[in-house]
């Protein structure tokens, strides 16, 4: 079954096309590395997949719900780590947590056991998230995508501003997922690293897919 | 619906305790506007008090102003905005819980404020039913258009100038109607206050159902 499935995708950036007729088709349990230069539409494309923007034209499935027409379930199904980490500063890690669980109809339950799997558990857990560094704020943004246990992961740039225990287990947690039949799309400049999680890997360059490697390891 | 509108609300307002923005900026801020009003008409006392009510409400107004940016500026520092789609809550229970934590926040400070005025500019209470039901039925007004232009001008680089250019037009019928249901109540001037209060209920009623209704295109477009 097909994950992800686009066809001539087009989305704009205000009038500029970020992504300019992209063909893509995900299968069920790949890890799929998105790499590109600055610019290139990796971070567009993973947000259109989360239905966070409106495909202009084209036509395409997430999950098997069409893009133009179910953008809210699509946005209810995935999981998605972009470059804001959505926390507010002003509450706990374990109050943020506790509230996108909640606003995301997950079992506060799931909360603790992803807080202790990212290392924010006991000693940040009564802490502050204005109060964290970025490393420790992105692993709390990785913990609410782990509560949420989406069908579909799209990281990008998953490695960014984390230690190499941070990034060790970012890795870990791609592979736990694909394990369990999930599908991850992930960008990242760390491309050796990626390629041993990645069992493809994609170009994008200009708004269009220029590559597509299978079995990229 | 009413689970989530609770729970928007309460996270809202667990943000404002924890941040004291409310208590140690808004508050002293707002007592500070009533002093200089104070100052500037005090040598002329009919004049003070004639215009008691409208200092009053041009002071909630600002207050108003502040509160809606910090409540738009809480889901837009770190991308939350993008975050609650995802989490696929209902965009009018955003819109309803956001508004019920702006009320919420400024019935406090309008609290505080009617006790300003009696301490500061010897104003007294004729009919308390008419001021606190302008206070609740104008602060519905100001908390959800103020609630519904913030989210309008959350993707809008220069949203904490352009906000207040949009807000305070909008919300001239609240200070009119406000001002004349507070003469009435203050006995200052000889108005039905009531019949004002139908307007500020019009406001009101007005601009929930269309923020409720416009909320999730606006999260969805800025």
């Amino acid at each position: 079954m097909s994950i992800i499935r686009l066809h001539a995708a087009v989305a704009l950036i205000g009038r500029f096309p970020a992504l300019a007729g992209v063909d893509l088709e995900v299968g069920e349990g790949e890890v799929v590395l998105v790499q590109g230069p600055n610019g290139a539409g990796k971070s567009t494309l993973l947000r259109l997949c989360a239905g966070l923007m409106r495909l202009e034209a084209g036509e395409g499935t997430v999950l098997g719900r069409d893009l133009a027409t179910e953008r809210p379930a699509i946005r209810r199904s995935v999981g998605l780590l972009g470059h804001d980490t959505a926390l507010y500063a002003d509450l706990t890690v374990r109050e943020n947590l506790d509230f996108w669980a909640k606003a995301s109809r997950v079992d506060p339950a799931a909360v603790e056991p992803a807080m202790a799997r990212l290392g924010v558990a006991e000693r940040l857990h009564d802490v502050s998230v204005g109060l964290l560094s970025a490393g420790q704020r992105r692993r709390v943004a990785l913990a609410a995508v782990v509560v949420r246990r989406p069908r579909l992961w799209l990281l990008d740039e998953p490695h960014a501003g984390l230690d190499p225990s941070g990034r060790d287990l970012v890795d870990q947690l791609v592979g736990d997922a694909a394990a369990a039949g999930a599908t991850v799309l992930l960008s990242s400049h760390e491309v050796d690293r990626t390629l041993d999680l990645a069992t493809r890997r994609i170009t994008v360059a200009g708004g269009i897919i220029t590559g597509d490697v299978s079995d990229a390891r | 619906m009413l689970a989530d509108i609770r729970l928007v609300a309460a996270k809202d307002l667990r943000i404002e305790w924890r941040s004291r923005v409310t208590l140690s900026q808004v508050l002293p801020f707002a007592l500070l506007v009533l002093v200089l009003f104070g100052f500037a008409l005090d040598a002329n006392r009919a004049v003070l008090d004639a215009a008691t009510s409208g200092l009053y409400w041009i002071t909630v107004l600002f207050v108003g102003l502040m509160s809606v940016q910090r409540a738009t500026a809480i889901e837009t520092t770190d991308g939350a905005r993008r975050a609650l789609l995802l989490a696929g809550i209902e965009p009018a229970a955003v819109f309803l819980g956001k508004a019920l934590a702006v009320m919420v926040q400024l019935l406090f400070v309008e609290l505080v404020l009617v006790g300003g005025v009696i301490v500061l500019f010897d104003a007294s209470v004729e009919s308390l039913p008419l001021l606190v039901s302008t206070c609740v039925v104008a602060t519905v007004g100001i908390a959800a258009s103020g609630t519904l232009l913030g989210a309008l001008v959350a993707g809008v680089r220069a949203r904490e100038t352009v906000l207040p250019i949009l807000l305070l037009p909008v919300l001239a019928p609240v200070l009119i109607g406000a001002t004349r249901a507070f003469d009435d109540a203050l006995g200052t001037v000889a108005v039905d206050g009531w019949a004002w209060l139908g307007l500020l209920a019009g406001f009101g009623a007005i601009n929930t159902v269309l923020g409720a209704l416009a909320y999730g295109v606006l999260l969805e477009e800025t």
